[in-house]
């Protein structure tokens, strides 16, 4: 058993530094349909997030439960259930998702919908009040001030973002039964390695599962690394707040109380 | 002209709990009014009210005579909170904040920003990321922050509260100097002596209602209601 981890390791390094095509073309494929599936994923999160965590609105504590309650969420389960709407008895077969990267990364989107709505909210919801009455009393609009607590949240935001992208790198479910794993074309790091383990190709295997490691790794500590600096207080470059202005006129005291 | 703050039976509630509870006065620019009174009679509550933070729940406000929302008032009027709060921003950004969405050059910023800074004895701050200042500092700068919109409504809550007597000292001074025909400066402070030695108008409030409202000399000397009188001399519990 050693013998073997320690053959397939060194032939797993030899894959990796020479440089293989086949290995680097499904790694340069994962990073695309995971970075696609995260874009995607911020478009409609963020948005949700801002509204759950800085809006008071009635059920907002149900809608809130119910993406905390999606963030671990079997990725079979939602592969299977992605499966039957892409395929073409389903309703959206006609959009010929299934087997494509773009299949695999809208699934993944929706994995990591939950992870960033959760972690952003809760993130604008650690703010000081305070914060959103100094932007009000010294004239910012409601635009502006919902601005000016996002600003504060930044960097949980990075992390969340962080965060879906290492959810949607590692899952095998949506990757497995949305992309089917078909060579050179929807076969990612994760389908690979089940794949080649499969086949009893274990160097090869363990090849993608070093630099799927590794990757995921490399996030993570740029993740700590970042909360460290937000810790430490690091300053961001400023945000342009000239235009659209709320304006100090006083003629607008009109308005009855 | 001297510019005018009228509250007209305003009350705010807080569930059961009655913050601000039929208060009518007039204040007018030129004078610093100071508002008393012991923990939880309504100071901050009302200074809330006046700055468009709290949407009062019965009564009306009127600015130079004509009616005024919290909207329109939070153009007018600016509140400095007793617990300091800044931006995750150097000293500048923070100072700059108010001014940039109005459309000020930034050179004419950065003229505001030093002499401000230079008011408040922290030139010299600006690259300082404000949330590592002391408190002390911070409190100065939100005062310069404040100071640098120009309001006509300046609202201070407590603005000396657990500060050294030196930082104290410079915020008297700085308020003092703020004294014009077109602002009004309302304090809420808990430090009698400091009432005494910068109030034109004292107004006494307990349990969210004024209790007594004088100028300086008559209200510490020779006050009407028995209340104030057991609040100056420190009998006075809540």
């Amino acid at each position: 058993m050693s013998d073997l981890f320690l053959d397939s390791l060194q032939q797993a390094l030899n894959l990796i530094f020479s440089g293989n095509p086949e290995v680097y073309g499904i790694v340069y494929r994962t990073i695309y349909v995971t970075g696609l599936g995260t874009f995607l994923a911020c478009l409609w999160s963020i948005p949700l997030a801002i509204l759950i965590g800085l809006y008071s609105f009635k059920g907002r504590w149900v809608v809130r439960g119910f993406f905390n309650a999606f963030i671990g969420i079997p990725t079979v389960a939602l592969g299977l259930f992605l499966y039957l709407l892409f395929s073409h008895q389903g309703i959206l077969g006609s959009l010929d998702l299934l087997y494509t990267l773009n299949g695999i990364a809208i699934g993944q989107a929706v994995l990591e919908t939950p992870i960033i709505v959760s972690f952003v909210s809760n993130a604008l919801g650690t703010v000081d009040i305070q914060l959103r009455d100094l932007a009000r009393t010294l004239g910012a609009s409601g635009v502006r001030t919902d601005l000016a607590i996002m600003r504060e949240t930044v960097w949980s935001l990075v992390l969340a973002i962080a965060a879906a992208f290492n959810r949607g790198f590692g899952e095998l479910g949506i990757a497995a039964l949305v992309g089917g794993g078909l060579f050179g074309m929807t076969r990612v790091l994760t389908t690979a390695i089940t794949i080649e383990t499969n086949f009893g190709h274990f160097s090869i295997a363990l090849a993608y599962g070093i630099i799927l490691m590794s990757i995921v790794l490399a996030i993570t500590l740029t993740t700590n690394l970042v909360e460290r600096l937000k810790r430490e207080d690091f300053t961001l470059p400023k945000w342009n707040i000239r235009k659209s202005a709320t304006g100090v006129h006083n003629n607008d005291h009109q308005s009855s109380a | 002209m001297t510019i005018s703050l009228q509250l007209k039976d305003v009350s705010k509630n807080f569930r059961a709990v009655k913050a601000v509870d039929n208060v009518s006065l007039q204040l007018f620019g030129g004078k610093i009014i100071v508002l008393v009174g012991v923990n939880g009679a309504g100071k901050s509550s009302l200074l809330r009210v006046i700055a468009g933070l709290d949407k009062p729940d019965n009564g009306q406000l009127l600015f130079n005579n004509k009616s005024i929302n919290d909207k329109s008032l939070r153009q007018v009027a600016t509140l400095v909170f007793q617990k300091t709060v800044m931006f995750s921003m150097n000293v500048y950004d923070n100072l700059a904040y108010g001014l940039r969405f109005r459309e000020m050059p930034e050179k004419e910023i950065k003229e505001k920003i030093d002499a401000a800074l230079a008011d408040v004895k922290l030139s010299g701050f600006e690259k300082r990321k404000a949330k590592k200042t002391s408190g002390g500092e911070q409190q100065r700068l939100a005062l310069a922050r404040a100071f640098l919109i120009e309001p006509e409504v300046l609202l201070l809550d407590e603005p000396t509260a657990n500060l050294d007597p030196y930082s104290a000292t410079i915020i008297e001074k700085a308020v003092l100097a703020r004294k014009s025909s077109d602002r009004i400066i309302v304090m809420a402070t808990h430090n009698l002596n400091q009432a005494r030695r910068i109030a034109d108008q004292v107004i006494h409030l307990h349990a969210g209602r004024i209790v007594e409202s004088g100028l300086r000399q008559g209200f510490f000397e020779n006050p009407k209601n028995e209340l104030t009188r057991k609040f100056i001399n420190g009998e006075l519990e809540f």
